[in-house]
């Protein structure tokens, strides 16, 4: 296939600047060529352009290609259940929410001014989840299910008193659930017992088993009585952990209510499409007492410079970003969008409706229990919400029922055992129940809607739930669009503004990249369907993945790590494996640079690992003689380097090889943290200049939307003595031989975003990638070199040179003035720009990453405002305006208070307002002033709060 | 009384063989407002440099090490109630434990008011 001429490739809509506009921009660098730049920013000894050389496609070839993929998968009715339903996405929230920009474009919501919206959303989410599990908190998602009882699993070891160490875990959790928990334990020698809660834990409780791990209902559909269980545990001072189906709990006593301790389950059948996978928002509510332990991100209520209700991310400190290796887990990318959506669902359904919803899906399951007893097949469970399992007796008869399923497209579980599973869902109909009939021998049988039975009496709800306001407010089509068009209008997404979050690779999520996670063929696959139905998820997962080795120079990939952090946990184990298999059982030390993200130390510690600092040069380098240092001193058990390349400073550092080689020659493996991949893209390969397994963010470099807060992708890419112990899962045969186990609950992880990055490279084609790279390059060093003397950039390569992101040293305007870097932040929300990240790496100073989509007039935009914004601090600093009351500390300015009859303030409201011109033409106006974050950390309240709340406030 | 310090900022004031513990000025200067303090029960006992309570600013958490070794006689349950007191009076209200001394004599390695002066003048 030919390339697209040019000036009509995609890369040229992908990539701001204008053709006509980058040779100005290079001249403003003093250099000749985007060649020259490169040159002169990356070491000559690992440049070297190539590995993926495909030719582009365009847009319309690429979405044909896909379609033909897609169309290889086969849409079966899925009844395997298993933690993974069939549900209605509602059209009024796929098209204003999953296909909007205005949500999937937005950043996690550190900045909280610009993000009221889509908090109020994951508010509208955990008061759902703490409604229906009948807790007290919870947070605004995590990964997967699986993931989440493995948070529970450490959680619950936190908090708990019990002299036990060991975890039980109840045999009928969902297997990909107990596969998650095992691997998690394994590094950091938590035993696991899994086994029968009634008949196993006569004794244990307490001196064993410091937690315990239930489903509810049970994998195979039964619903117990955890009641004598849960007060057994809490009599000897062991916690309890409810694995829960959420829809179930509508109708059955939440575990909340029977005294579970924490309660974790995934969010994924209000609305979110199975997706082979994923990506869906797990849960996990807690006990009030337990929030300062509780892992992920947690929304609260706090107040704004008015007085008003405002919202922000509450108890931060629990996190890896701020706590490292002492965080309470890793976790940072979470799953906002989807978890949104699965708000969104219960704000529209309302509690009357999710009540139709699960008595229909309830009945029909009756209706089938009754049609298969008459049959005379016998059930394995007589108590039931949504799932039964049939016993056959033997393999062969439950082969042949699964096989005439299959024939009528339907798709049921298979037990491997004799055993058959069926799973209903809000998609299932009297025809659906009629053909499963059939395939169990009961042709013809006549389905009753009235069949009794299910919930055993003492374990219905009789609890109301979801009774604040806005699960009743917007029920109405027009209602649900207004009020998700309100609160997409609060916040400040790429389809705004630029978000030049260093780190954080803000580029375009092109239109044509999204379209196909809404295909069904995509949606509507259950990720433990049958090979055949998947053929099409298979070529494109293996082509992506072929993709990522040639740009990376790895040897084999596994999609499966849900996140980043997920990614760094998944490619530490794969290390650790190596080396116990080399009997090297004495590697435990994990070297991290201390200009390393969060994340680093917290994921070193879940691999079993301790951390070892290693010190920062002044450059902001890996101090290379300390390295050695401790690489030499700790040769018996070195077992890791995590080094980011390029560096968290943004600069490629010249002493990488040597850096690698250093571990190498003491028997450490390199782990590369990849979040920094942005920058190396087509010009460089880690896989060939020394590290052994790095993580990508296909969020980041490969286009991903970052969903508000997730979903993520973080795949590993190995070298091929690392590929046999890749991540697996239990059900579908997947990863390396020697496998570490499940890292997620998904053998592909998040499968149903993966077409947007195969769709992004495919049309960037092998030359497109290496211009993004480069281009990414330039617009991040024309923002530095045009705000030099104003912000200097803290730290450049050796030509003077930044990667894709530069450091603004903001610190001056602080000891000169007396503006702080956060009044700068907030400034810059008057101007129409979410603030770049703020004190990362390096306190007081402000990191930009414009990635290569912004064009060069928003780049100008941002430097006018960064330029006008030290004009500004100098004016206060000359006495013009009060250091108490100038434009900076008051921002951001609010409608309400700028247009108020009463203005006391040193300055203009135009200045306040629209302090540049451009300004007129495009306002975004914020919705609430700078946020009280101490007010918020000293009254944590995560709930919706009382309409009254806002009312008091105006008053 | 005697007053001393330790080089994580800590401050100690023995009244008789029971010494009372605290952040200094300087550091809760550093953490910025505290928003959360748990202290240790009474009863509980620790090594020197054992963690014995923590204290979290919106943007930083930190423990607070036993600087001696002993049994806890009291933890301050007000900074608990108003965590603010650390930041408003650290070396007076916002006291974070009272414990009795196993060995009095730990006390002669701490820094005195001069030399604890010396050190905030190197940190700048």
């Amino acid at each position: 296939m030919a390339a697209a001429t040019v000036g009509d490739s995609f890369a040229d809509r992908h990539i701001g600047p204008r053709r006509d506009e980058i040779d100005s921009m290079l001249d403003v660098l003093g250099v000749s060529s985007l060649d020259e730049l490169v040159s002169k920013t990356v070491p000559p000894s690992i440049l070297k352009p190539g590995g993926y050389e495909a030719a582009p496609m365009s847009e319309a070839q690429a979405l044909a290609r896909l379609r033909a993929m897609a169309d290889r998968n086969v849409i079966a009715k899925s009844m395997i259940g298993m933690g993974y339903s069939g549900c209605h996405t509602p059209p009024v929230i796929l098209r204003n929410v999953l296909e909007n920009p205005g949500w999937y474009t937005a950043y996690t919501p550190y900045q909280a001014e610009i993000s009221q919206g889509r908090m109020e959303a994951l508010m509208n989410y955990q008061q759902t989840i703490i409604d229906l599990t009948g807790m007290e908190l919870a947070n605004s998602s995590l990964l997967d299910e699986g993931t989440a009882a493995a948070e529970a699993m450490t959680l619950m070891h936190r908090v708990g008193k019990a002299k036990g160490d060991s975890l039980f875990v109840d045999a009928r959790c969902h297997p990909q659930t107990i596969s998650v928990i095992e691997t998690r334990a394994a590094p950091l020698g938590i035993p696991v017992v899994v086994g029968d809660p009634f008949t196993d834990l006569q004794s244990g409780l307490g001196e064993t088993y410091y937690g315990i791990v239930l489903q509810y209902p049970a994998t195979d559909g039964a619903i117990r009585d955890f009641r004598a269980v849960t007060e057994q545990a809490h009599e000897a001072g062991a916690l309890v952990t409810v694995a829960a189906d959420l829809l179930s709990l509508v109708l059955l006593t939440p575990p909340g209510e029977w005294g579970a301790d924490i309660v974790v389950g995934s969010a994924q059948r209000f609305g979110v499409p199975m997706g082979y996978g994923g990506p869906h928002a797990a849960f996990m509510a807690a006990k009030d007492a337990f929030k300062r332990s509780l892992p992920g991100r947690l929304i609260g209520l706090s107040i704004d410079s008015r007085g008003k209700p405002a919202y922000r991310m509450a108890l931060q400190t629990r996190e890896q970003h701020i706590r490292r290796e002492k965080a309470t887990s890793n976790i940072c990318t979470a799953q906002v969008l989807l978890a949104n959506i699965a708000g969104m669902y219960a704000v529209y359904h309302g509690p009357d409706g999710l009540t139709r919803i699960a008595q229909q899906v309830q009945r029909l399951t009756a209706a089938l229990a009754a049609g298969l007893k008459a049959a005379g097949v016998s059930l394995a469970n007589d108590s039931f919400f949504d799932t039964l399992t049939a016993g056959l007796g033997d393999k062969a008869a439950a082969d042949e029922v699964i096989a005439r399923a299959r024939a009528e497209n339907i798709n049921l579980r298979d037990f491997g055992d004799g055993r058959v599973g069926i799973s209903l869902d809000e998609t299932t109909d009297a025809a659906d129940i009629a053909a499963v009939l059939s395939a169990f021998g009961a042709p013809g049988a006549s389905v009753d809607m009235d069949a009794p039975g299910g919930i055993p009496a003492d374990l219905a709800r009789t609890s109301a739930f979801m009774e604040h306001p806005v699960f009743h407010s917007h029920r109405s089509e027009t209602a649900m669009m207004r009020y998700l068009n309100k609160l997409e209008g609060k916040d400040l997404a790429l389809n705004r503004a630029m978000i030049p979050l260093g780190s954080c690779t803000m580029k375009l999520n092109a239109a044509a990249e999204m379209i196909p996670i809404t295909w069904p063929e995509f949606g509507q696959i259950h990720p433990f369907a049958p090979a055949d139905q998947v053929q099409g998820y298979k070529e494109m997962i293996d082509d992506l993945e072929r993709m990522l080795c040639e740009i990376t120079g790895f040897d084999a990939v596994s999609l499966q790590p849900n996140a980043g952090s997920q990614g760094e946990y998944a490619g530490l184990l794969v290390i650790r494996a190596y080396h116990l298999a080399r009997g090297d059982s004495e590697r435990n030390i994990c070297l991290i640079p201390s200009s390393a993200h969060g994340t680093n130390p917290a994921s070193a510690v879940m691999a079993g690992m301790k951390v070892v600092v290693v010190a920062c040069d002044d450059h902001g380098n890996v101090d290379v003689a300390d390295l050695k240092a401790k690489a030499e001193a700790n040769k018996d058990n070195l077992a890791a380097l995590m080094v980011t390349y390029p560096s968290t400073h943004g600069v490629f550092e010249e002493a990488i090889e040597e850096i690698c080689e250093i571990v190498h020659s003491n028997g450490g493996q390199v782990y590369m943290d990849g979040a920094n991949l942005q920058a190396m893209v087509g010009l460089c390969r880690p896989g060939t200049f020394g590290p052994d397994v790095s993580h990508m963010n296909l969020h980041k470099t490969f286009c991903i939307p970052h969903g508000g807060g997730g979903p993520g992708v973080g795949p590993i890419g190995v070298k091929s003595h690392l590929a046999p112990y890749l991540p697996s899962n239990p059900v579908v045969a997947s990863g390396g031989d020697e496998t570490v186990g499940a890292v997620s609950a998904a053998p592909w992880g998040s499968a149903s975003i993966l077409p947007i990055s195969w769709t992004y490279i495919a049309m960037m084609g092998g030359e497109g990638l290496i211009r993004a790279t480069q281009m990414g390059i330039l617009n991040a060093n024309y923002i530095a070199k045009k705000l030099a003397g104003t912000y200097d950039c803290l730290y450049t390569g050796k030509h003077g040179f930044v990667a894709h992101e530069c450091i603004l040293d903001t610190r001056p305007l602080k000891d000169e003035y007396g503006i702080t870097v956060d009044d700068i932040a907030k400034r810059l929300i008057d101007y129409g720009f979410h603030a770049p990240t703020m004190s990362w790496p390096v306190a007081g100073t402000l990191m930009v990453e414009p990635t290569e989509s912004e064009p060069k007039e928003e780049l100008d935009r941002f430097i006018e405002a960064m330029i006008a914004i030290a004009e500004e601090a100098k004016k206060v600093g000359a006495g013009d305006w009060p250091a108490d009351d100038n434009p900076l500390v008051n921002a951001p300015h609010t409608v309400d208070v700028v247009t108020a009859n009463e203005w006391a303030h040193a300055y203009s409201r135009e200045q306040a307002a629209f302090p540049v011109p451009g300004l007129y033409q495009a306002k975004y106006w914020s919705p609430v002033g700078r946020v009280d974050n101490v007010y918020g950390d000293r009254h944590v309240v995560c709930t919706c709060p009382p309409l009254e709340a806002y009312q008091d406030a105006a008053e | 009384m005697t007053v001393k310090y330790t080089k994580d900022h800590e401050w100690i004031r023995l009244d008789g063989d029971v010494a009372t513990v605290g952040i200094t000025g300087y550091a809760q200067e550093q953490l910025g407002d505290v928003v959360f303090v748990e202290v240790p029960e009474a009863g509980s006992e620790f090594e020197l440099g054992a963690e014995a309570a923590v204290v979290e600013s919106v943007k930083a958490a930190s423990e607070v090490y036993a600087p001696l070794t002993g049994e806890i006689v009291e933890g301050n349950q007000a900074i608990v109630d108003d965590p603010s007191l650390v930041n408003s009076d650290p070396e007076g209200e916002g006291w974070f434990f009272k414990m009795k001394l196993s060995d009095p004599s730990q006390l002669d390695d701490m820094l005195d008011d001069a030399a604890y002066r010396e050190l905030l003048a190197e940190l700048g």
